[in-house]
């Protein structure tokens, strides 16, 4: 069959440059990367798109996403985005922001972000371990869950409980959408590309603060292959960080 | 010409207002002149004093350690600057509010009765009025008229009801100083 | 247009707008919040950008965003708030990014007081932050003066792709002084082509401060230095009262410069030829006037609402053989005229018993 039709059935999206990246094997920032790539291509957003890269593993993301990019201070890429944002309501913005990042030295800067519902759409990588800076506790570190800096295990006594972003994020009147996906296998990792792309549907619409928190792996400083990894996710993450919808305004209802 | 005015008293008496008005009016005459506060982190009741100099010629220093001029509006204002003030100096006191005794006999003093006076008129909030009136009574730094030009110029939108009564007010001191 | 009297914080503000300010975030903090303030309506009624932040922290990360995008944007803190927009200063130096900081000096160190001060010279000009580099700085000393160096500072970050500090004491931002305004200037459509615009038909751009190969890193400083040696060679401001004949010369910035021109006339007046010379930019500070002036007078004062800082600058300038005398005041006293005086007479009657 010499004229076989050539059919395309997977490529590159156009929102990914084809730099190799630096992440570990079994790392799930790839997959992360690519659902963002994917949804920015589906919407046609690209070219106007700005992003930000956070302090963290994915501190080099500039360098992967096809879209004009800034690295931000740690934490501050939330009022980075603002200002962004506020004197250029015509582009797309997104932070691309790890739970060291987001849920501990940026604190501040995401809660009043949503507050204000500002229209960014915030990506949220919650591995619950630092892992740029090889292995220590982070906001999001599971209780008993050894690290380089929680060696015996977080001890709740010393260390306090990790925080559950999205639930509190949820509460805040200036939060039009916010949800907490997986992407530990297939199925999950559909349902995440989904609700990445309702975020930036959001956006695109005005609706205000949008968010997508992805459970991920980190095989690496979790000491786990990567098939074990994805396994302690689900084992694990998903009994303390329950994955679904926890904001969906009327509005975003009826997009 | 180079002439230091001092307008002192709580916050709400209008001695920030007093200055911005004559400030006003040496600017609008063609003066150089600065209006400094004092500045505080109260808000109401505190001390509110500023610093105006008028002058011929390019200013240096907008703040004094004796000025020329001071409109004192309460006793602690008095008590301050009755020892600040310089030699051959003039102090404006408000007789409403002050039942402390001057007891400098090398400065010129002027005792108004700035309460009555606004009160008779209408609003004790013009106080400060009749203090700037009978400062440019007993000296001309500038003239009535520039004073009055400046109250109806500078007033916000939103206060040009106040006008009139306002200069009404900054005259009678005028008179009632020209007449002591 | 005509003369208008203006409170230094709010002519700060407006000269901004003038200058096509696109964005500004800050953060109230006396005694500059007159400025955000202002703006808060000003910006707003013009369809610009105006927001109050949570924090300086994420007020200069808000402008940093905005920088990235080409955009003139602003912030304005007093000393404290300074303090915590030092990351996002070293962030923006490194990316070469355009933006004015307006800084009305408080006393310090700490919470300190809000009265006037000078504390922050080092700061503002030595270490807006960690890593190498110098931000312009410029030191008004009048309300027409803070109106002409805010508007030139915008022009100057773009020129330079770098920070411009205007800095003043808290008496500039409260005062109120005649000025006259510049003229509105249209705000910019188009965007520099290092700008973050959305990879429309060309390649994605970054701006990043990070470089993790020590050879890049440095490279990127050496641009830097580059840049600040091109802003030493053509930035030089600085105003000069009666230097000519001049015996003493007092050397002071912002309010501290007139209240010296003053302190200056008196001593005039009782046979002592003093004179002022004021540096308008504290960076590049006029190191090579002040050391020809030095060749011509017997003495130099510092005087400066602070420890001695400038002092430092002077010293280097002149060389440590040249007498240079300090007087300051710190928390926020502001010497008088008659404080500054006292001092020159002092150096008067020494420099007399020299020569008898």
């Amino acid at each position: 069959m010499n004229n076989a039709e050539e059919k395309l059935v997977f490529e590159r999206p156009r929102s990914l440059t084809d730099a190799h990246t630096h992440y570990c094997p079994g790392c799930t920032h790839g997959i992360a990367h690519r659902l963002v790539a994917e949804a920015l291509d589906e919407l046609g957003l690209r070219e106007r798109t700005l992003g930000i890269a956070p302090v963290g593993c994915a501190v080099l993301a500039y360098y992967y996403f096809n879209v004009d990019m800034a690295e931000a201070a740690h934490g501050r890429a939330p009022a980075m985005a603002t200002g962004m944002k506020r004197a250029n309501p015509d582009k797309i913005l997104f932070t691309y922001q790890g739970d060291g990042d987001l849920a501990a030295i940026g604190a501040g800067e995401i809660v009043h972000a949503a507050g204000r519902g500002e229209n960014i759409t915030v990506i949220f990588i919650n591995n619950a371990i630092y892992g740029m800076t090889g292995g220590q506790m982070a906001p999001t570190t599971l209780e008993g869950q050894k690290t380089t800096s929680s060696p015996m295990g977080r001890d709740i006594s010393i260390a306090g409980h990790p925080l559950r972003m999205s639930e509190l994020l949820a509460t805040l009147d200036g939060a039009a959408y916010v949800a907490r996906g997986s992407l530990h296998d297939p199925k999950h990792i559909r349902r995440a590309k989904k609700a990445i792309l309702t975020a930036f549907k959001v956006q695109q619409a005005g609706l205000g603060f949008s968010m997508v928190e992805l459970l991920s792996a980190c095989g690496t400083n979790w000491k786990m292959d990567p098939v074990e990894a994805l396994g302690w996710i689900k084992d694990n993450m998903v009994p303390y960080f329950p994955l679904g919808d926890y904001k969906v305004t009327d509005a975003v209802k009826n997009l | 010409m180079h002439q230091s005015i001092v307008f002192s008293g709580f916050g709400g008496q209008g001695a920030l207002f007093a200055g911005q008005v004559l400030t006003y009016a040496a600017m609008d005459t063609g003066r150089h002149v600065t209006w400094i506060p004092s500045y505080g982190p109260e808000m109401r009741g505190g001390v509110a004093r500023c610093t105006v100099i008028v002058s011929d010629d390019e200013i240096g220093s907008p703040i004094v350690r004796n000025p020329d001029v001071a409109v004192v509006f309460n006793n602690p204002s008095l008590e301050k600057f009755q020892t600040e003030v310089r030699s051959g100096g003039l102090m404006v006191v408000n007789s409403s509010m002050i039942n402390v005794s001057v007891d400098r006999s090398d400065i010129r003093t002027l005792w108004i009765a700035g309460g009555e006076i606004a009160i008779e008129l209408g609003d004790v909030r013009m106080t400060n009025m009749v203090l700037l009136g009978a400062m440019l009574a007993a000296n001309p730094v500038v003239e009535l008229s520039a004073a009055e030009q400046a109250l109806r110029d500078h007033l916000p939108e939103r206060k040009q009801h106040l006008a009139d009564p306002n200069v009404e007010v900054l005259r009678r001191g005028y008179r009632t100083a020209t007449k002591e | 247009m005509a003369r208008e009297l203006w409170k230094g914080n709010e002519a700060l503000a407006e000269a901004s707008v003038r200058a096509g300010l696109v964005a500004y975030f800050g953060y109230p903090i006396t005694p500059q919040t007159e400025l955000l303030e202002y703006l808060s309506l000003r910006m707003v009624k013009l369809g610009r950008a105006f927001l109050q932040a949570e924090s300086e922290l994420a007020a200069i990360n808000m402008v940093y965003g905005a920088a990235c995008t080409g955009v003139r944007v602003m912030t304005s803190s007093s000393s404290p708030g300074i303090s915590l927009m030092q990351e996002g200063l070293s962030y923006i130096a490194a990316s070469e990014v355009p933006v004015v900081l307006v800084d009305i000096m408080r006393g310090g160190p700490g919470l300190g007081n809000i009265q006037p001060s000078q504390g922050d010279y080092f700061q503002v000009t030595r270490a807006a932050g960690h890593g190498d580099f110098h931000p312009l700085v410029l030191a008004p000393a009048t309300v027409q003066e803070a109106v002409d160096l805010v508007y030139l500072a915008f022009d100057l970050a773009e020129k330079y792709r770098t920070i411009v500090i205007v800095v003043a004491d808290g008496n500039i931002g409260q005062m109120m002084e005649p000025a006259e305004m510049p003229p509105m200037r249209k705000v910019k459509k188009d965007r520099p082509d290092w700008a973050l615009t959305g990879a429309d038909g060309r390649e994605h751009r970054i701006i990043t401060s990070l470089e993790l190969g020590a050879e890049r890193l440095e490279a990127l400083n050496l641009r830097l230095q580059k840049k600040i040696a091109r802003i030493r060679q053509a930035e030089v401001r600085y105003q000069e009262h009666k230097v000519e004949d001049a015996d003493i010369l007092i050397a002071a910035f912002g309010t501290m410069g007139r209240i010296s021109q003053t302190a200056a006339e008196m001593a005039r007046a009782k046979g002592i030829k003093a004179g002022v010379f004021r540096p308008i930019s504290l960076f590049p500070f006029p190191d090579e006037r002040l050391e020809e002036l030095s060749r011509q007078v017997s003495r130099i004062l510092v005087v400066e609402m602070n420890a001695g800082q400038m002092l430092d600058d002077v010293r280097l300038a002149v060389g440590k053989d040249f007498p240079v005398e300090f007087y300051g005041r710190m928390g926020g006293v502001v010497p008088l005229p008659d404080d500054v005086l006292e001092v020159v007479e002092r150096i008067g009657a020494e420099l007399n018993d020299e020569q008898r």
